[in-house]
């Protein structure tokens, strides 16, 4: 079984190493671009609001802010076009990482409802200092990055952009990985089940949030700058994206959130879709509504996501051939008619505790 | 300096009034369902493209357009919450931000569609001329405003205190299963409640049309400072959403005055990140105390 | 040895006094049994001792040490461990997965390792044979039964190697086979010097298990004795008929 699972991921693998080469065609490859450029950013976002249960809506901020400090640095560095910009990627991950650290660390002060709510004042914050502080980021008018050599030109050009992108989805995939299997993941896991109860069994649910929340900054600030870089030029609103998180807080769901491959699936679908809509319908008000109705389609019908609705169906395959699992059953429904009862009354209880 | 400080208060005052109106719809709605209505916004702006329809087609006026648009995003609410957010049984919270921000953009695009993407005002004889009071000129806008605030709110109230349905709300707001073991039907409840959040957005759509320009696109920022609102006000909390609407109107105008109309904006969402470094449930709102 | 000490604590919520200078104690090594009618301020105890809680006024203290104030994390790191009357497990984490939550293991290297490492497994899978669910080890937690999951909880605070265990209506809504399992598993660890605190309505459970009973009434302790004592005391009868 295991064997079939490796090989699969091999031949996947790849196939995407090699598909520039097999589709050259600068359209294609385009889309190609900014699919895995998304995927990483689903799974950089995935690491913190999937494993931990937080839903975080201002990612946009990292993804502005790592646009902006691979422009800022490549303008008073003076870098030149070509592959030097491509190493500076990391370190606008960092800038953004930075930038994480107080911004998590007030955000994390609120429970789920006035977190959302606090990332996304966050990220109006950020746009609106990117209009204001004009002697740094030059306002609306915005940075442009320098152009690429002349030897990038026609199909070649998007080339260095997918292996970049890919190099930074691979990387976002193993820490996602290694973060899942790790004991500090599976902490991340218990704080989005029951937080309090991980509290109480010695999980440091502070700074375990913290972490995870800085890393997918880290993931999402290099998607912005390489991003930034492949686009050329960035500008307030475009860099500090509102619709950002969403899209991909919605691939995440739609290929399910808190898996490993969820993110990327939801990437590998949505945005070939996405691109194709706006290729199509040209006009902004159709697009919106069509795009509105799939998102709306999507999660009424498998608000769990593609992966774990497989996952499921895949163990009820397993176990309907595994006998044995009668005695369970049994006491199950009889433990089920007692629960439900011992429910209702533990809740009185409760209520009576408090007022009693 | 002074005196513009006191009519920055003043407007910050009667803008808050307006802002009121939508915030409390949100907050209510967050009260009973627990959810967080992303299209609120969306749903203020559809209210005043509503308004202005119904002034440029038919000539109504805005006010009495209400008797209109109210009743009918009123409908427009509980459809939406039966069909689009009654179905979400897991991750509810969650789900529903995801839902009602698709919403949001349905509406986005189909009044970009039948309106264009322009910006408009709504504009009648209480709009555009304005009354003297000393050295301070206001428009009638701003005092009708308010006055339909204080109308609506305080209706708000008396269903909310006084009635049957309201007493049923509020016990569900406190504890949905407990109102349910004693005979409250909380998925009527839900539906009416997000449709009362829905008609207080038309009410406030037009006040709001009437005093900003606006175009499709802007229910994006304007949900954005309604969520601070809440927030501020503390989430769920009736009495929170008037006190912090005004309160954050009142410092942004001044704001703008003191410093620059640039940097008013990002008071705006800067003070939300203080107030709750300081006390991060907001004004009124619950200490969400640990689960037992 | 007296592992824990609640002195004169008060607990109001609101105008109701959940815990009036309500003060016990619990022997190191004992199994301790701790009854009332409903409203009389067991869970309230529960979670004052534990941390969910902050008291009014009065002191808490274990093993000698002022735990006042503390938060639910600081005294489970300090070996005191409870269950919940509504049980709580992670549901979405498979049933070993939940073990490994609460297994300690300090510093850096061990958060980055993966939570299945030898030791730590054999431990988990120890366990969970010994309440008997190890055969459930790969499913997730949410999808057992009742009774299986107040075992899961039973289990997974056992990795940590608390000191006193603080079982909160462990009987309740468990069929009876599992109850005198469950009171075995109980007994077998005590010999091996875990002290237990346990609230219970069942009380043949707890008259059979504990071998000291104490009675709490409208948030203070009316009777404290064995379990033949408490039987006999007339106030006790009174508090349970005559509310």
């Amino acid at each position: 079984m295991k064997a079939v699972r490796i090989t699969g991921l091999i031949v996947l693998g790849m196939l995407v190493v090699a598909f520039p080469i097999a589709f050259p065609n600068p359209a294609v490859t385009t889309i190609a671009v900014f699919t895995v450029l998304f995927a990483a950013a689903a799974t950089g976002w995935n690491i913190f609001s999937g494993y931990s249960g937080y839903i975080a809506l201002g990612h946009g901020v990292y993804f502005g802010l790592g646009s902006y400090a691979i422009a800022l640095m490549c303008q008073d560095w003076k870098i030149p076009g070509g592959t030097i910009p491509l190493l500076l990627i990391p370190l606008a991950g960092i800038v953004a990482a930075i930038f994480a650290l107080p911004f998590g660390w007030i955000a994390l002060r609120t429970r789920r409802h006035a977190f959302i709510v606090i990332t996304i004042a966050t990220f109006f914050i950020m746009q609106l200092m990117a209009y204001n502080l004009r002697p740094i980021t030059h306002g609306s008018a915005g940075i442009s990055l320098p152009l690429p050599p002349p030897s990038w030109t026609g199909n070649v050009f998007n080339i260095p952009f997918y292996y970049s992108a890919l190099a930074i989805l691979l990387f976002a995939l193993l820490t996602s990985w290694w973060v899942r299997n790790s004991k500090y993941g599976l902490g991340l896991l218990a704080i989005r089940d029951d937080e309090d109860r991980a509290l109480s069994l010695g999980v440091n649910t502070g700074p375990f949030k913290l972490v995870a929340f800085v890393i997918s900054a880290f993931f999402v600030g290099m998607v912005g700058a390489l991003h930034a870089y492949f686009i050329g030029s960035i500008f307030p609103p475009f860099a500090f994206d509102a619709l950002f998180d969403v899209i991909v807080a919605l691939m995440a769901f739609l290929g399910g959130i808190g898996t490993l491959a969820g993110p990327v699936l939801g990437a590998f679908i949505l945005e070939p879709t996405q691109q194709y809509f706006t290729l199509e319908f040209s006009n902004n008000g159709y697009y919106l509504i069509i795009y509105g109705i799939l998102f709306v389609v999507i999660i009424l019908l498998m608000p769990e996501g593609i992966m774990p609705t497989l996952q499921k169906y895949w163990i009820k395959v397993r176990s309907s051939g595994n006998s044995g699992q009668n005695e369970p059953e049994e006491v199950e429904k009889k433990n089920k008619k007692t629960a439900v009862l011992k429910a209702a009354k533990g809740e009185e209880k409760g209520q009576s505790h408090e007022t009693a | 300096m002074a005196q513009l400080i006191l009519e920055a208060i003043i407007t910050g005052i009667l803008s808050g009034a307006v802002y009121a109106l939508m915030a409390s719809g949100l907050t209510l709605i967050f009260g009973v369902m627990e959810i967080i209505n992303i299209a609120q916004g969306a749903l203020v702006i559809l209210g005043a493209y509503l308004s202005y329809a119904l002034q440029d087609k038919f000539h109504i006026d805005l006010f009495m357009g209400l008797l209109l648009t109210m009743p009918v995003m009123f409908l427009l609410g509980l459809l939406i919450e039966i069909v689009l957010i009654r179905p979400l049984k897991r991750d509810r919270t969650m789900l529903s931000i995801l839902v009602t921000f698709a919403i949001a953009l349905i509406i986005e695009g189909v009044l970009g569609v039948f309106f264009g993407t322009n910006y408009v005002q709504l504009h009648s004889w209480y709009i555009d001329s304005t009354i003297q009071i000393g050295d301070y000129y206001l428009s009638y806008i701003y005092i009708f405003g308010f006055v339909l605030s204080l109308i609506l709110l305080g209706l708000l109230y008396f269903l909310l205190y006084r009635t049957k349905f309201g007493f049923g709300l509020r016990a569900s707001m406190q504890n949905r299963t407990a109102a349910e073991l004693i005979g409250i039907d909380v998925e009527r409840v839900s539906a009416i409640t997000f449709g009362i959040g829905v008609a207080l957005a038309a009410a406030g759509g037009m006040a709001y049309g009437a005093t900003s320009a606006f175009n499709p696109a802007s229910h994006l920022d304007l949900i954005s400072r309604l969520l601070v609102i809440i927030i501020l006000g503390g989430m769920g909390s009736m009495k929170g959403a008037p006190i912090a609407s005004v309160v954050m109107l009142v410092i942004e105008d001044v704001t703008s005055v003191i410093w620059s109309p640039v940097w008013a904006n990002t008071v705006f969402f800067a003070l939300l990140v203080v107030i709750l470094l300081v006390r991060p449930r907001g004004l009124f709102g619950q200490l969400e105390s640990r689960k037992q | 040895m007296k592992l824990l000490e609640v002195s004169k604590v008060c607990k109001s919520f609101g105008g109701i006094r959940a815990l009036d200078a309500c003060s016990i104690d619990v022997e190191k090594g004992s199994i301790t049994g701790l009854i009332g009618p409903n409203g009389s301020g067991k869970t309230t105890l529960f979670n004052v001792v534990t941390g969910y809680e902050m008291i009014d006024a009065g002191e808490i203290l274990f093993e000698g040490g002022s735990i006042t104030d503390a938060t639910p994390d600081k005294v489970f790191r300090l070996g005191m461990a409870r269950t919940f009357q509504l049980t709580r497990i992670f549901p979405r984490l498979t049933v070993l997965e939940n073990m490994h939550v609460a297994s300690q293991r300090e510093g850096i290297r061990a958060l980055l390792s993966r939570w299945s490492s030898s030791q730590e497994q054999q431990r988990a899978l120890e366990l969970l044979e010994f309440v008997g669910i190890v055969h459930l080890k790969d499913l997730p937690a949410g999808n057992l039964s009742y009774g299986q999951k107040k075992l899961l909880e039973f289990a997974y605070i056992l990795i940590a190697d608390p000191q006193v265990i603080l079982l909160d209506e462990p009987a309740g809504g468990v069929n009876p086979t599992m109850i005198n399992q469950l009171a075995e598993r109980i007994r077998t660890l005590n010999k091996s010097g875990v002290t237990f605190l346990v609230v219970e309505h069942n009380m043949e459970f707890v008259m059979g298990l504990c071998d000291r009973v104490m009675v709490m009434h409208r948030g203070t302790k009316i009777a404290d004795g064995t379990p033949k004592q408490v039987r006999k005391n007339p106030a006790v009868l009174e508090a349970y008929l005559g509310d």
